[in-house]
């Protein structure tokens, strides 16, 4: 085969010479580099940056993007991370020069565009939130939740209180205790009850007159409502203590319920889940964080407020100050509010109802294979307990590397920590019936072949670029970087 | 579906939400918009703002414009890219996994340090992370000696993270003849004592690149470490921070490939010793081999992160900038060692152009040292206005005005950022405007 598949690296590839730009014009004068930095500062030894030309660099790159499932190319059930369609209108916009060329720093009279885009973004989200202020300026879900635990420590200071403790459930993302524990709160982990929602009992006694905020991820990371949240909210707030939504599910209640009316007080989004921006292979993201009043005035500045006609960036002192060097991630808001324009009130009211019924009709359609610990209905995922593969000799993450034999993404595995061998699944609203249906199919014969020819799990995959990949013998051995 | 679902209404699956907390009402929104309509909406917008395009600008400040290769773009628009998610599958990844690899090797060789991780938010949080990591990796130190010539937004950031870390700042002045470091002011905020580390900017925010040498000596004499923020381009040309001795190097990749965009999405840079991997925040990949021995790459030494230590992570990313660092891969790529160099040399030739000509009307820089893109002009005291109305006719931003951000600064200061595709035609309409209106 004349293509690469050896995984060979632009630098064993880089031939001397050769370069993929060519020279520029010069209509000054060019005094020369030693003429313009002195001796003793000059770089001495050039840094081994590929040389390729430009067909070359393309090559590779054509090349190594062929080696990535995407969501273009197929299924992507990667529970809780929404792996919905990002539609392709938004990355023509966003790429508007209008957009791209802007500067940070330029006066605001010239980016008065970005600046409505930024405020009508942000009040959109509030109403499909019922939140009453939202800043975009986090660049991803794990820097929201962090700004948002920001904002709540300010808020109790404010209040000259100094209250120590975040509560948070043991379904949580690790993000939430990471984040917590980054603004400087110790963490207190609240049980989970039988059903697999937050033991309400356990919270209750936890919840002391130190506890700063309880965060809750709803739907929880079982893909279950958390029914009792009028209680959960009113416990806290009558010690005192905020209410944190983790919004990384937040896909599940668009249209069928809002965050602000359920209690919380401040919450998260992930315009790069619910809002269809694509995730590009990790980031960029952008992690709003929405609050009701009270926290409003802790929002990172600058905030962007309307003054007639004329958009202005405020900073009010009572802000914790900027989470970002700029506004975020601001061609991400583009996208999204792009998103919001084209669903309209009549779309977004349905994103969550077909969200729910995809996932449970999907569950519906593989649950005599394998099953759920806890019982639904579900809203947008479910999470099968794969403990039944044990007594082939098999493991979730078997199951997952089989599946993607047949051209789908895996779920998502070994989370939550609370059901074993999980498996988490996420269809999203934008796939067809086809495609659940399809994928039932694959997940069934793979069930068969976990009983009758587990071997063929077990050294899975087998379809793709490359055999079971040996993860245990990167730790050891981390090579990251390219040994010359 | 509904009725191979059990059920004979999408309501039925909503039995755990209590009806009264329900939206029960179609949210308040406009009406959805065909592709065209929205597509009209958007470029309204667009269209209010006065770009780099439309304007001749200057500024700089930490995210710097450079000329775009075509290529950049059609690799970065691929879907196998951009539809991707974090690559936690391996094997249906490699594409993501192998190019986050090579962007490692390019950050090293331009820091000179061991590792690289796969890419923060931007320079701002890298600061932070470097900040973070540094007193993770002093036994919980909380005290850091940091130059006020460090980029001010980027300080502001920190100043954001530092209440709740107990973070405090000994601010070290700049020599207020050169314009760098003072070290004797250096020396004395490192005797605070439980200093994390000494943290630098090079080139600083008067775009002056710093004297390195002595300062990784003078850190390790307080057991603290040393933190340099750094410029990916001027690295081309300059000796990097590795050669100095820094511990943790930091910076802003926004420029390599990747567009202004309103400062975001940028990508954080964060490159250091082998030796503190552990300390290290973000995702990293490493390479291996499959179950037949060839080559493989997947992400790695993530017993540092929060899916695992949850509030013991060294940091609580997740999501970072994957696709800019598929922007800063084929950018470096496309550049060579030889292309970026050049960029580097066009952009400090034509800011001597700049210079030389300002010079005409006796506007010099603030300080004279090493300036590679980006230079700190003394306009004429109480000429702020009168340039801002000039430019303003003239249908130029000229730069960053340095008082707004750094106190102690004369308040008709201006920070000018030169880059390649300024034509002499641009840098004659600069010094023109600014020797007009602010010339002494």
């Amino acid at each position: 085969m004349l293509t690469d598949d050896t995984g060979r690296t632009l630098f064993e590839k880089s031939r001397p010479g050769q370069r993929g730009t060519g020279p520029m014009e010069w209509d000054v004068p060019r005094p020369g580099l030693d003429a313009l930095i002195p001796a003793s500062i000059r770089r001495r030894t050039a840094p081994r940056l590929p040389e390729l030309s430009e067909g070359e660099v393309v090559r590779h790159f054509v090349n190594l993007s062929a080696k990535n499932h995407h969501i273009d190319k197929g299924f992507y059930p990667l529970g809780s991370c929404t792996m919905k369609y990002n539609p392709k209108v938004h990355e023509n916009l966003a790429r508007l020069s209008g957009f791209s060329t802007l500067h940070p720093l330029q006066p605001s009279e010239t980016i008065q565009g970005a600046l409505e885009l930024i405020w009508r973004l942000e009040r959109d989200l509030a109403q499909i939130s019922g939140m009453d202020a939202v800043t975009l300026q986090p660049a991803a879900g794990a820097h929201g939740e962090l700004t948002a635990m920001l904002v709540v420590r300010a808020y109790h200071q404010s209040r000259g209180e100094r209250r120590g403790k975040i509560l948070i459930p043991d379904s949580a993302h690790g993000t939430n205790p990471a984040s917590a524990a980054i603004a400087g709160f110790e963490c207190v982990t609240v049980k989970s009850a039988a059903d697999g929602r937050v033991d309400v009992d356990d919270l209750k006694s936890k919840l002391t007159s130190d506890v700063a905020a309880f965060m809750i991820t709803n739907p929880n990371t079982v893909g279950l409502f958390e029914t009792r949240v009028e209680e959960i909210c009113a416990a806290c707030h009558a010690v005192g203590a905020q209410v944190y939504m983790d919004g990384a599910n937040l896909n599940a209640l668009v249209g069928i319920a809002r965050p602000g009316d359920l209690g919380f007080d401040v919450m998260h989004f992930n315009l790069h889940k619910t809002f269809a921006t694509p995730h590009g292979g990790g980031g960029p993201g952008c992690g709003p964080v929405g609050v009701k009043s009270h926290l409003a005035p802790f929002l990172p500045s600058p905030r962007v407020e309307k003054r007639g006609d004329a958009f202005s960036q405020e900073r009010p002192s009572t802000s914790i100050g900027p989470v970002h060097g700029a506004f975020g991630n601001f061609l991400v808001m583009v996208r999204a509010y792009a998103y919001i324009l084209a669903m309209g009130s009549e779309g977004m009211s349905e994103v969550g109802r077909t969200a729910v019924l995809n996932a449970n009709y999907l569950y519906a359609k593989i649950r005599h294979a394998l099953s759920c610990k806890y019982d639904g209905p579900y809203m947008h995922e479910f999470v099968l307990d794969g403990s039944a593969l044990k007594k082939n000799g098999l493991h979730t993450s078997d199951f997952a590397k089989r599946l993607m034999d047949f051209g789908v993404y895996a779920p998502t595995i070994y989370f939550p920590l609370i059901v074993p061998e999980a498996m988490m699944i996420e269809p999203t609203e934008t796939e067809s019936r086809e495609t659940l249906d399809r994928f039932a199919e694959i997940f069934l014969e793979v069930w068969r072949e976990a009983q009758e020819t587990p071997e063929v799990l077990h050294s899975a995959p087998h379809n793709l670029p490359l055999k079971r990949v040996d993860d245990v013998r990167a730790a050891k051995e981390l090579v990251l970087t390219h040994p010359f | 579906m509904l009725s191979v679902s059990g059920a004979s209404h999408t309501d039925d699956f909503l039995k755990a939400i209590p009806s009264h907390l329900r939206l029960n009402k179609p949210l308040a929104l406009a009406s959805g918009l065909s592709e065209m309509a929205l597509s009209r909406e958007v470029r309204r917008m667009a269209g209010k703002n006065r770009g780099l395009t439309d304007l001749t600008t200057f500024l700089g400040m930490g995210w710097t414009k450079h000329f775009i290769p075509a290529a950049v773009d059609s690799i970065v628009s691929r879907s196998e890219f951009t539809t991707a998610y974090t690559p936690y599958q391996a094997e249906a990844s490699q594409g993501s996994l192998q190019q986050i690899f090579e962007y490692q090797t390019m950050v090293t060789e331009l820091t000179g340090m061991e590792i690289s991780n796969a890419s923060l938010y931007d320079g701002a949080t890298s600061l932070v992370e470097g900040l973070v990591m540094a007193s993770a990796s002093t036994k919980g130190r909380k005290g850091f000696a940091i130059a006020r010539s460090v980029n001010p937004r980027w300080r502001e950031v920190a100043n954001t993270y530092a209440p709740s870390s107990n973070w405090s700042f000994h601010d070290i002045a700049w020599d207020p003849s050169t314009g760098m470091l003072d070290r004797s002011g250096a020396q004395a905020a490192l005797a605070g004592g439980q200093i994390a580390a000494l943290v630098v900017q090079s080139p600083n925010a008067f775009g002056q690149v710093e004297d390195l040498a002595g300062l990784s000596e003078l850190a390790k004499a307080s057991g603290a470490l040393l933190v340099v923020a750094a410029d990916p381009l001027s690295l081309s040309v300059i000796e990097p921070p590795s050669t100095f001795g820094a511990d943790i190097v930091v910076g802003e990749m926004l420029g390599m490939g990747i567009p202004t965009s309103l400062g975001g999405p940028g990508l954080g840079l964060l490159a250091t010793r082998k030796s503190l991997l552990r300390q290290m925040p973000g995702r990293v990949v490493g390479r291996t081999v499959d179950a037949d021995g060839k080559r493989a790459y997947c992400l790695t030494a993530q017993t540092r992160e929060q899916h695992i230590r949850r509030e013991k992570a060294t940091s609580n990313i997740c999501s970072n900038q994957g696709l800019m660092v598929v922007s800063a891969s084929v950018y470096l790529a496309l550049q060579g060692p030889a292309g970026l160099a050049e960029v580097a040399e066009q952009c400090a030739s034509r800011l001597a152009y700049a210079r030389e000509e300002l010079g005409k009307a006796k506007i010099r820089p603030l300080f004279s040292g090493t300036a590679i893109q980006e230079q700190a002009f003394a306009l004429a005291s109480g000429s702020r206005a009168r340039v801002e109305a000039a430019c303003k006719t003239a249908g130029l931003l000229p730069g960053v005005w340095l008082a707004d951000y750094i106190s102690g600064i004369p308040a008709d200061t201006i920070l000018v950022c030169v880059n390649e595709t300024h034509t002499r035609a641009d840098l004659d309409l600069l010094v023109a405007t600014l020797s007009t209106a602010g010339g002494i």
